[in-house]
């Protein structure tokens, strides 16, 4: 005889209750796993749709303010192309995309565009890769999704995401007014500053200055605006959490030559948005801890009201009060791991079978949430027991035994 | 051995304050054998219990070997119990879900007795009550008198030096109420004092003294044989 085999034995000897409890706590941690996990992906689908909002940090020459920006960043001053390098090797956390630019007027059939040199992803990569270190080693951002490698890249994201993977010197990308008003179409030739580039793509329309811009390889446009590597701005999608955990301060201190600004409102919405979801979800938690407590807790001041002649025959015997406390703890703890495991496992699977249908979005197994289900449930299990099996430690035994 | 001095119970109940058992003495010698008689509600099961160290009284001392046992915390009592003390009850009050041998293994490993002396003395303990062809069978599978025959078996388990046995025959057949108390006498004859309730006229007979209890008050004891000092 073991303690063990005391509790194991009594959980099957009441097989109704037991399936009754055990499925409040199965039910109780499917639910919490299953929104945690749609949670979780829903959160990245959000982040990843606020990062489509546009850049949210703007790194400019100290004389620029953020108007001379919005003015098609054609402010004339320049910082240099190196902070990019810094940037990317830096250790910073949170820094989605950068996207270095230089901007130069050009004209083309009587008209003024913006040409813009722009710095695609491949090239940051590389450089991290130098190093062995830097941002883009690290796994992607709270607002980056992983994508397929073999997925071939759509240039027109270049609007949401302020980047691009790859750009060839000879290629260019045109804004939708520039494509309107050359009557330009994807593989046509256009040139510029004397120079001929293919279009690769024509850019959506965004109702904002991009659609009067081309852009190009930034090194090509430096040559041909003859200005030597330097930019005007760089974009910074920077994770909104490391924004209010004060990435832009680190970013000032890593280039103190350099002006740093938030653009409040994008942050802001993204911050906001996040703070939702993650109180959404410690809502959902709370509920169904304090619903599956309150039936735990139930469960087990049954049972040891159910159990009071065997309390009183245990303590005749000279068990104590405190073994008494161990072995209904012991029971809480068996069925809080079982119904955490088992929570798991279902909860993994309702959510990726209803994630995609309710929260459109693809629902991966997440194994650290088995660690979550186990210690909430056990916790839950024990938390709501621990009052009813001090009630059984605390039985008068004479009493037990004289009302039978 | 155990002896009780002015004990008195009282308690509620429903705002009227019932006397359970009123002023007792008494002494029982290492080895005695004592059936405590009287009708129902006068204070027998109050006395036994007490005598377990199960119910304080209201005034009192409780003593066995010179201890007061109520002067010792609920904890401490319960290591004496499993020491000293072995019961028996009316309904046997078997763990429903444990198995002959599990129920006997049951005090063995409250004393922290490790797993295979504990089967070998259980299987010993089943094999003396003649129940050693139902090791494996729960309460349940057992008839009454097979199932108190597993409950004396487990009173046996940590070799107690007192019985305390709450009407023992009092759900059994003549016959196998015979057999209890014959169990009973022998284990009294290998040294053990029993303290038994009891409402059987022929079981109390065969005890050595006999003690009656009316209205929470020792009225008598068995003067041709008498070693019990009734105050």
């Amino acid at each position: 005889m073991r303690m063990r085999t005391l509790v194991w034995r009594e959980i099957f000897e009441r097989k109704s209750q037991l399936i009754t409890s055990f499925l409040a706590i199965l039910l109780g941690i499917t639910v919490i796993v299953s929104i945690e996990n749609i949670t979780f992906y829903s959160e990245k689908a959000v982040a990843r749709e606020m990062d489509s909002l546009g850049a949210n940090v703007l790194i400019l020459p100290k004389s620029v303010t953020l108007q001379d920006y919005y003015a098609a960043d054609m402010q004339g001053e320049t910082i240099p192309e190196e902070y990019v390098t810094q940037l990317a090797m830096s250790d910073l956390e949170g820094l989605d995309n950068l996207s270095p630019k230089l901007s130069v007027p050009v004209e083309v059939e009587g008209r003024s565009f913006t040409l813009t040199g722009i710095l695609p992803k491949s090239e940051f990569q590389a450089k991290a890769a130098w190093a062995g270190a830097g941002i883009f080693s690290r796994p992607a951002g709270c607002g980056a999704m992983p994508t397929l490698a073999f997925v071939g890249e759509d240039k027109k994201t270049l609007v949401r995401q302020r980047v691009i993977d790859n750009l060839t010197s000879e290629e260019v990308l045109v804004g939708a007014d520039v494509a309107s008003a050359l009557r330009l179409k994807e593989g046509d030739r256009l040139t510029l500053l004397g120079q001929s580039f293919s279009v690769t793509a024509t850019l959506p329309q965004t109702g904002t200055i991009d659609d009067s811009r081309v852009f190009a390889h930034l090194h090509r446009v430096q040559e041909l605006a003859g200005k030597g590597p330097v930019i005007n701005a760089i974009e910074v999608v920077g994770c909104c959490q490391e924004i209010s955990k004060g990435l832009v301060a680190k970013i000032n201190a890593l280039l103190p030559d350099a002006k740093v600004v938030t653009i409040t409102q994008i942050a802001d919405a993204q911050i906001r948005m996040n703070a939702l979801m993650s109180r959404l979800s410690t809502v959902f938690l709370a509920i169904i801890v304090c619903v599956g407590g309150a039936g735990i807790a139930n469960y087990m001041y049954a049972n040891v009201h159910e159990r009071r002649r065997e309390i009183g025959t245990l303590m005749s015997l000279g068990a104590t009060s405190f073994l008494i406390l161990r072995i209904f703890l012991l029971k809480a703890l068996l069925l809080g791991i079982a119904g955490g495991v088992g929570g798991y496992l279902l909860g993994t699977i309702l959510a990726a079978v209803l994630g995609p249908k309710l929260a459109g979005v693809p629902v991966l197994p997440m194994p650290m949430l088995a660690l979550l289900a186990i210690l909430i449930s056990s916790g839950l299990a024990l938390a709501a027991s621990y009052f009813p099996a001090r009630r059984a430690a605390r039985l008068d035994p004479s009493a037990t035994l004289q009302e039978i | 051995m155990l002896r009780m001095e002015s004990v008195s119970k009282q308690y509620r109940h429903r705002g009227q304050v019932v006397t359970a058992l009123n002023d007792a003495s008494l002494t029982i010698g290492k080895g005695d054998f004592v059936s405590v008689v009287g009708p129902s509600g006068s204070g027998k099961s109050t006395l036994l219990l007490m005598l377990g160290g199960m119910l304080s009284p209201t005034s009192g001392r409780v003593l066995l070997d010179a201890q007061s046992i109520y002067d010792l915390s609920s904890d401490r009592r319960a290591r004496l119990r499993k020491r000293r003390i072995g019961f028996v009850f009316q309904t046997f009050n078997l763990v429903p879900y444990l198995t002959a041998r599990e129920n006997v293994e049951l005090p063995l490993y409250l004393s922290a007795v490790e797993p295979g002396a504990q089967r070998e003395r259980a299987i010993a303990l089943l094999e003396r009550v003649g129940l050693g062809e139902r090791l494996h069978h729960k309460p349940c599978e057992l008839s009454v008198g097979q199932q108190q025959r597993v409950a004396l078996a487990r009173m046996l388990a940590n070799d107690p030096a007192v019985v305390l046995a709450d009407e023992p025959t009092g759900n059994l057949d003549p016959e196998t109420s015979r057999q209890v108390i014959g169990f009973l006498d022998e284990i009294n004859r290998e040294g053990k004092t029993i303290v038994m309730v009891t409402h059987d006229p022929r079981a109390a007979e065969r005890a050595k003294r006999t003690l009656r209890l009316k209205e929470g008050r020792i009225v008598a004891g068995d003067t041709a044989r008498e070693r019990l000092h009734v105050a």
